[in-house]
């Protein structure tokens, strides 16, 4: 692996709060790779680490193979595209893009004009390119700032949940576009969210985090499928707690006749059932009073409220955990 | 409604037609008439006021006043800004900060003018405290120059510029200083391209507060100037006093008033223009 970035043991301490604990990460070039975790997981602090606004306690960071710890923001080869933008407002779009330009990318002098140029296509903001942020729409601002930090080809680009000043309608549109616009740069993209969706969706590779910890780190899939801790499951999509470990409600079952052998099957009565277009989410009651969610295809037979039926499942579906306290 | 809102709005136009435009008609009427034996004004009517506004006597005061009150603004911008960004980044202690720099306002400016000349003065603390420190042997020359006129009206307006500074300042999102370093600036170019174009809104409120008043100061100038340094405030002064010639001290005081309105509107439009102020 071509490692571009590497935070070793990377710790940060503020009075009576460890935001950062131990955190130990190698991304590799070229990838998109996120930091996923509740509010507060410390995801933020790290990529201030990286971006300079926060110096470790302890451990180490490196780019491109360089310790960069003590180096201040305007001395290292990142960008930040912020929650809020952080678009100068006396500035124009050209401006501020060309802002980066007379700064950070000096080794671009003399084609900064076909940069900027160059940018602003790769945003669709070519019209736009004498507006002041304020006369923008939210998206648009997202893309100057996108545009505003890529010019600069930074060796890694930090995105601090870029997604989530945006209506839910335009957030999915402009994932897809954030995507798209990684491949054809490829320049890493080190992205931070709160939203499972978003990091299952855009990574390459994520990591989630919680405390302050990397609970595990790995792609999508291993991340969904083979979640290493119970906080790692539940954080991402729906789960069933049952005795011997943990069941997405996907792989959960209901039959109305018990289900033949082979499968692990409890009687049940169906306590709710909600509609959710692509699928019937159906609360079922066991025996001995637990609770468990299955989610059926719509063409499988109707469930109603009090229904008594068969919850099932496949044993190689169930999900175990090393022995550790239920979260 | 509308015979609502014309009656709460009454009271505030009848102060101002009382307190401010009468006076205004009161002095523009002396500007226009002869200076009475003892004072006052009589008949016959002439503008003799107005055409001496341009004896280069005169001429040479507005400069001089023009000249203390843009020193006077420039030092206050100097050391205010530097004060404001401290204070508004305080944090908790902000308030305190504040309170602080507003705490002179509690007595009267007259006495701590009388203070400053206290501490300037030939045997005053400053210049007796030197000698007794064998750094100098004569006292130095503190009061009664430019040098000491500007420093009253720096001391006297200065948190003028800086409360206007602090709430442009307060105002701004620090993302933007973070992200002006994270695009390469270093503090210096932050400040130049960052902090200062999107402070210009204070900065100019800041500066006209500080700049109008200076312009027609009489009490620092007459204290701390001895005598020596005359600015409009003072020659206006003198007309309606010693010199008992009232239709040119207004028609000076109008003269004063024009310019300073002719300034403000040229700094409103040129604001308006950048979509600020």
């Amino acid at each position: 692996m071509d490692t571009v970035l590497t935070l070793q043991a990377v710790s940060k301490q503020y009075p009576g709060h460890r935001a950062v604990d131990n955190v130990t990460l190698e991304i590799a070039r070229g990838e998109f790779f996120s930091l996923l975790g509740p509010s507060g997981c410390g995801k933020t602090t790290a990529l201030r680490m990286i971006a300079g606004f926060e110096e470790p306690t302890s451990g180490d960071v490196f780019l491109g193979g360089e310790r960069i710890n003590g180096k201040r923001p305007y001395e290292r080869n990142v960008s930040t595209v912020f929650q809020s933008y952080a678009l100068f407002p006396h500035l124009t779009v050209r401006g501020n893009i060309e802002f980066g330009l007379r700064h950070k990318g000096k080794r671009f002098a003399g084609e900064t004009g076909p940069r900027i140029r160059a940018a602003l296509e790769m945003v669709h903001l070519e019209d736009k390119e004498n507006r002041r942020p304020a006369e923008l729409s939210g998206g648009e601002r997202q893309r100057v700032a996108l545009a505003r930090s890529l010019v600069l080809e930074p060796e890694v680009l930090l995105l601090d949940e870029p997604l989530s000043a945006l209506d839910p309608k335009l957030r999915k549109q402009v994932r897809l576009e954030l995507k798209s616009l990684q491949r054809r740069v490829g320049i890493t993209f080190l992205f931070i969210t709160h939203d499972q969706e978003e990091a299952l969706t855009l990574s390459d590779r994520m990591a989630v985090m919680n405390r302050g910890a990397v609970e595990q780190v790995g792609t999508p899939e291993q991340i969904y499928l083979k979640p290493r801790s119970r906080f790692v499951a539940s954080f991402l999509g729906g789960m069933n707690w049952i005795d011997t470990g943990g069941l997405r409600p996907e792989v959960t079952h209901l039959a109305a006749e018990p289900p033949g052998d082979g499968v692990r099957s409890f009687p049940a009565t169906v306590v709710h059932s909600v509609f959710l277009g692509n699928c019937l989410q159906v609360q079922v009651r066991l025996a001995g009073g637990e609770t468990m969610t299955a989610e059926t295809s719509r063409r499988d037979a109707a469930f109603h409220n009090g229904d008594a039926v068969h919850a099932w499942w496949r044993a190689e579906d169930e999900l175990h955990f090393e022995a550790e306290a239920r979260k | 409604m509308n015979r609502l809102r014309n009656a709460f709005l009454a009271p505030a136009w009848m102060v101002f037609a009382l307190l401010f435009f009468a006076p205004l008609a009161v002095i523009a009427a002396y500007s226009l008439l002869t200076r009475g034996t003892y004072g006052g004004v009589s008949a016959p009517a002439s503008l003799e006021s107005w055409a001496r506004l341009a004896d280069p006597l005169y001429l040479v005061i507005l400069l001089r006043s023009f000249a203390l009150a843009g020193v006077a603004t420039a030092i206050c911008l100097l050391l205010g800004f530097p004060l404001a960004l401290f204070i508004a980044r305080a944090g908790a202690r902000r308030n305190l900060y504040l309170q602080l720099v507003i705490v002179p306002f509690w007595t009267s400016f007259l006495v701590r003018t009388y203070a400053w000349m206290f501490l300037l003065r030939e045997t005053g603390l400053v210049n007796s405290a030197l000698i007794a420190l064998g750094l100098i042997r004569e006292p130095l020359p503190l009061l009664y120059n430019n040098g000491a006129v500007i420093l009253g009206l720096v001391y006297g307006y200065l948190p003028f510029m800086v409360l206007p500074l602090y709430a442009t300042l307060e105002r701004m999102d620090r993302a933007l200083l973070e992200a002006a370093a994270d695009l390469g600036a270093r503090p210096w170019s932050a400040l130049w391209r960052v902090v200062i174009p999107l402070t210009a809104p204070g900065i100019r409120a800041g500066s006209v507060l500080v700049f109008i008043p200076c312009l027609g100061a009489y009490l620092t100038p007459d204290l701390m100037g001895g005598g020596k340094t005359i600015m409009i405030g003072n020659l206006v002064q003198n007309q309606f006093t010693t010199a008992r010639d009232w239709p040119f001290g207004s028609a000076l005081s109008l003269a004063l008033m024009v310019i300073v309105m002719v300034l403000l509107m040229a700094l409103v439009r040129r604001g308006g223009e950048e979509g600020m102020l």
